[in-house]
């Protein structure tokens, strides 16, 4: 085992892992973080703990993550480059992995052009996959970047994201193979809707025996409205919603088309649960953390697997 | 070359309100090229200040110069016999030359009267966009002639990051993706197995964040 943690060990042994996300509160009140824990406790391996998304000021990921811990779900710390230079990275990922946090997954950060604060300073020191490798180097290697030896090496699972419809289409699988060779144990995908184009993409990353050195999970957004689903193909950069889909959910009248986003969602995951090289789910209910254990369940992924250490 | 934008004549107004007579310099260099802070800039700007200080009854003396360079030293000195007749000297040289100004002539305060912008290119007539920042550690053989630290928003040598739609940066719809464009010239270039490679990680040391920069020519001295 590489980090020991539970995301790890359900993987290793072969069953189809689910991961779902909380993203911290615009403040300093720690219930807000604990309300959304009781609705993904019992219905995930792991949950994220974004880092200051979209570049809008939030709770920290690493006391989000420790809520989430004290609330009886494993973390999964998201850690972007955005903000914090090489000294900080490492120190946050010692301090992390003293608290117990054991998955984390390496950001890039959107541009601090879309947050609170457009005229910060950015950092970008390291990129995202040499934060993949730096984290390698010291949990495999036990030293820091430097050379020095550490006094306990980190131990995380180690994770990234990839985006299968980004732009430019032909360098998305190189670049997959990029995030793996640098050191990358499990992929989460940005949400997936075009399941034509998802499957040509993992066709490739299966020709190239990808999915075999790293984990693959595919990320799903439940829809909650024809709206959201327009919404989301005009302003999300990399998401792709194909009409019919959008039909599906616009056909509904109003008070039943979140219903019907959810009865996608699960027709989703059971479509990627049935492809060769996927290893499981990131389910990411955006505001809508309640619905966690209708979907999840839904998709026949509960009750979650208990694997001893 | 050094791009610049003239301050808002409101400000460099605000700057001038304790002075009523003045030097304004320009500079032979980048900025006459980039067309503002010339000869010709100079003549505009003083007239458009004598003319807004008439009106408000506040009559301002001001001497027109332009230097060869003003981030020369030789070409400063002939300024020395008169400078410290004038309450200050208003540059529209770039940064460099402002505080060289200030260097040479500690009694006299330096005034900027454009806002330094970047080392870039002429795009087409009153367009310029920016190709370099001075990192100290070229990598343009490994990425298409085109400047990751330069052209990506987020200067990294992994990307292009999620942000990049249709060829064209998050931060920016008018802005061209910097990876796209390394991408499509190393296609082009067939140097794709450039792009797979995993790159250390920069040494920020031979930028800026290594603090003021000295460039020491032994040969030359």
């Amino acid at each position: 085992m590489k980090s020991g943690s539970n995301l790890e060990r359900v993987l290793e042994a072969g069953h189809f892992a689910v991961t779902a996300e909380c993203g911290p509160p615009r403040g300093a009140d720690p219930d807000k973080v604990l309300q959304k824990a009781q609705f993904v406790k019992g219905n995930v391996d792991a949950c994220n703990v974004t880092d200051n998304q979209t570049s809008v000021v939030r709770m920290s990921s690493l006391a989000g993550c420790m809520l989430v811990q004290q609330s009886g779900t494993e973390p999964l710390l998201q850690m972007v480059v955005r903000d914090r230079n090489r000294i900080a990275l490492q120190s946050d990922l010692l301090g992390a992995s003293a608290l117990g946090v054991r998955n984390l997954l390496c950001l890039s950060g959107d541009h601090q052009k879309f947050g609170d604060d457009p005229q910060a300073k950015n950092v970008f020191d390291i990129d995202s996959i040499q934060l993949i490798h730096l984290t390698k180097t010291m949990r495999d290697e036990g030293i820091f970047p430097s050379g020095d030896k550490l006094e306990g090496a980190p131990k995380f699972y180690i994770g990234c994201a990839v985006n299968p419809f980004a732009d430019p289409f032909e360098i998305r699988v190189p670049r997959l193979k990029l995030k793996v060779d640098a050191g990358a144990d499990f992929v989460q995908t940005q949400c997936i809707y075009n399941m034509d184009k998802f499957k040509r993409y993992m066709e490739e990353t299966k020709r190239q025996g990808l999915h075999e050195k790293v984990k693959i999970l595919a990320g799903v957004t439940p829809l909650k409205s024809a709206g959201m689903a327009k919404f989301m193909n005009r302003m999300v950069a990399g998401i792709e919603i194909p009409e019919d889909i959008i039909k599906r959910i616009a056909d509904e009248p109003k008070e039943k088309q979140a219903a019907k986003g959810i009865e996608i969602c699960i027709e989703q995951i059971q479509e990627v649960k049935e492809m060769e090289g996927i290893a499981g789910v990131h389910v990411m209910a955006i505001e809508w953390e309640e619905k966690l254990n209708e979907i999840i369940g839904g998709a026949g992924l509960l009750p979650r697997p208990v694997v001893e250490h | 070359m050094i791009t610049g934008t003239p301050k808002p004549i409101d400000e460099i107004l605000e700057m001038l309100e304790p002075y009523d007579n003045i030097i304004l310099a320009g500079c032979f260099g980048c900025v006459t090229v980039c067309r503002v802070g010339g000869d010709k800039e100079v003549q505009i700007l003083a007239s458009t200040i004598r003319l807004a200080r008439e009106a408000r009854g506040k009559k301002i003396d001001i001497k027109e110069v332009c230097l060869e360079r003003q981030c020369d030293p030789e070409y400063l000195e002939p300024m020395r016999p008169y400078v410290e007749d004038y309450q200050a000297v208003l540059s529209i040289a770039c940064g460099a030359g402002i505080q060289f100004l200030a260097e040479k002539f500690t009694r006299t305060p330096l005034l900027p009267g454009i806002n330094t912008g970047f080392l870039g290119v002429t795009e087409r007539q009153g367009e310029w966009t920016e190709r370099c920042q001075g990192c100290g550690d070229c990598v343009l053989h490994l990425t298409g002639g085109i400047c990751p630290v330069t052209r990506c928003a987020k200067s990294i040598f992994h990307g292009p990051c999620g942000g990049s739609v249709q060829g064209k940066c998050e931060v920016d719809k008018e802005v061209q993706c910097g990876w796209q464009l390394i991408i499509d010239r190393l296609v082009a270039l067939d140097q794709m197995d450039n792009y797979v490679k995993l790159k250390p990680y920069k040494g920020w040391d031979s930028s800026r964040d290594g603090g003021p920069r000295r460039i020491l020519r032994e040969d030359m001295i």
